[in-house]
């Protein structure tokens, strides 16, 4: 196979007693679909973030294209092209879709204005907003300036995705994306994942459920106990054996009990 | 819906019920999405159908004269609701603007006048003062993660102390300031403009507004001060320094408290330790009149200025019909109340 794009190895985080992360690996290759799933308090979201740049392992190594890389905030890891969709969204309400898109990296004008006056380039910045969600299949939003509260959960998960799609060179990683959602909701959302991959970017997908992870998914990550107890390929195991595998009901061949 | 035997409704219950309640919710709706959009079309309206019964009700209102003279009344609070708006929007408030502004006053004059620095100095003195005290409010509630309510009460009594310490509670007399630092005086200046007298610290106040709608609305800044009072969860994720943003919105806000105390000074003539004990108030009246949300991220900039106007004209406009001066205080609380339900109301739109 070839290199994983993303891979860690052996991370480990302790707060205080507790081990949320015990010589965690975690490998993503180019251009698939991983879905990390696992029980509540296996430990997923500790890695996740040690992957995202929220939470810095306190042992372990994380490697983006091969070199050692560490980051030391979500901005960090944003700017190696690591984007995250938490499932809150991260968006703000009450501004609009445009100003979401390019929250903290907002495009200034040339020349005086922008340099003396750091003046926004609105128009360009609405330009690419639009392009990007037309690009996703999202054109029934009508107007870019709209405040996103008055879209919908599905609409506000399809911006959120855009922006991570339209800055996310690298990997984006959707946590629950479809928990929120209805189910036409999800089937768009669903889509736009398949869309975002077809595009060549790589995706991990945190998720609960079961049928949107043997979906999608290319492989299945399984976090049990704060490490990873297996990968398994959606063909070749049914939903029953994943949720056995995550409750620990089974051990899955060729990992030691 | 209600189970009051109503005999309308009794007869033909669904069809009449429906019709109305759908027709009603229409209309509602249109003006609850365009105030929505539109959040200082509220005290606008307040404002013009003001300005029109107090000038029907005492035709001197209506003067250029009179007018100028409310633009005169509401310059100093009306600098210093600037500040506080920026405070607010960040879903913050600002209990210690007027101390700090009547503090920063006493700071020029007494430099300038006992200490014998040059005025200018003194004044730029004063204004990095304002900008240390924003710098304080603003470490104590991203470091310490203090309620800013609770930070600014507790710095307004510890600005208002400092301010008694360093006057001795001494006014500095208006003769003096004319023969040792006039320019502090500067903001008091009238001159003519067609009838209507105004102060150079009317300009200030038009002027502070002015680059704060532009900072607000045009640059990268201005959004991210928007994203961390709207949801300051988000805007960390979505990798906003939300503490910066909130440290230099205290500072500014410092900053203009610090030309709010110049402008006062000018408005009052002299430099007095016990003038605008209830600034603070009248600053938070203003924003809140000019619809800016208390919870945060809500609300243009320019509603305080219009917030201000309001109170102005109708202390003027109860004054010129004669009556007691309880009645604007009065005035004053209704609209509060009205502009923070209008506000609810209007926060209540989602998809």
């Amino acid at each position: 196979m070839t290199q994983p794009l993303l891979s860690a190895r052996n991370l480990v985080k302790r707060y205080g007693r507790v081990t949320a992360m015990d010589h965690a690996d975690f490998d993503l290759y180019p251009g698939e679909i991983l879905a990390v799933i696992g029980d509540n308090g296996a430990g997923k979201s500790s890695l996740i973030k040690a992957i995202s740049g929220a939470v810095q392992p306190d042992e372990g190594e994380i490697r983006l294209d091969g070199q050692p890389v560490s980051f030391a905030s979500p901005l960090e890891a944003r700017r190696a092209g690591i984007e995250t969709v938490y499932q809150t969204l991260a968006l703000s309400p009450a501004l609009s879709i445009s100003d979401n898109m390019f929250m903290g990296r907002e495009i200034k004008r040339d020349g005086i204005m922008g340099k003396w006056f750091g003046m926004l380039d609105k128009p360009a910045m609405d330009a690419f907003s639009r392009q990007k969600l037309s690009e996703l299949g999202l054109m029934t939003i009508q107007n870019i300036n709209q405040p996103v509260e008055t879209l919908s959960g599905g609409q506000r998960q399809g911006v959120a995705v855009a922006r991570a799609a339209a800055f996310g060179s690298r990997v984006i990683i959707l946590d629950e994306p479809t928990a929120a959602l209805g189910v036409k909701e999800s089937r768009r959302v669903l889509d736009l994942i398949l869309d975002v991959r077809s595009r060549g970017i790589p995706i991990v997908l945190i998720s609960h459920n079961m049928p949107h992870v043997f979906e999608v998914a290319d492989r299945i990550h399984i976090h049990r106990l704060g490490r990873r107890l297996c990968v398994i390929n959606p063909k070749e195991h049914t939903m029953s054996d994943a949720v056995a595998y995550m409750t620990g009901a089974r051990v899955p061949e060729g990992v030691a009990a | 819906m209600s189970d009051s035997p109503d005999p309308v409704v009794a007869r033909n219950p669904s069809e009449t019920v429906a019709r109305f309640e759908h027709h009603s919710r229409g209309t509602l709706d249109r003006v609850q999405h365009f105030l929505h959009r539109y959040p200082t079309m509220v005290p606008v309206i307040v404002l013009v159908l003001s300005v029109v019964a107090f000038g029907l009700i005492s035709p001197n209102f209506f003067s250029a004269f009179n007018l100028s003279l409310i633009l005169q009344q509401v310059a100093v609070v009306g600098t210093l609701a600037a500040a506080q708006s920026l405070v607010i929007l960040t879903a913050g408030i600002d209990l210690s603007v007027g101390a700090v502004m009547v503090m920063v006053s006493v700071i020029m004059g007494k430099l300038s006048v006992d200490f014998g620095i040059p005025v200018p100095f003194s004044i730029l003195i004063g204004l990095v003062c304002g900008a240390a005290t924003g710098a304080l409010n603003g470490a104590l509630v991203t470091r310490l993660k203090l309620p800013p309510f609770i930070t600014t009460l507790g710095t307004w009594n510890i600005f208002l102390a400092l301010n008694y310490y360093l006057s001795n509670r001494e006014t500095i007399r208006s003769q003096t300031l004319d023969a040792e630092a006039p320019l502090l005086k500067f903001f008091g200046e009238r001159f003519n403009l067609g009838g209507a007298v105004l102060t150079y610290g009317v300009l200030l106040m038009i002027l502070v507004f002015a680059v704060l709608w532009y900072a607000l609305y045009h640059t990268a800044w201005g959004r991210r001060v928007y994203a961390v009072g709207d949801d300051p969860e988000a805007a960390a994720l979505a990798g906003i320094q939300t503490n910066r943003v909130l440290m230099s919105v205290y500072m500014v806000s410092g900053v203009i408290c610090a030309l709010a105390a110049w402008s006062s000074i000018g408005r009052v003539g002299s430099v007095s330790p016990t003038s605008f004990f209830e600034a603070n108030l009248e600053s938070i009246t203003a924003v809140v009149i000019g619809g800016i949300s208390l919870f945060g991220g809500r609300g243009s900039i320019l509603g305080p200025l219009i917030g201000a106007l309001i109170v102005g004209v109708f202390n003027s406009g109860l004054r010129l019909a004669g009556v007691d001066v309880l009645w604007q205080l009065f005035a004053t609380g209704w609209l509060i109340i009205i502009a923070v339900a209008i506000d609810q109301w209007i926060r209540k739109i989602s998809s």
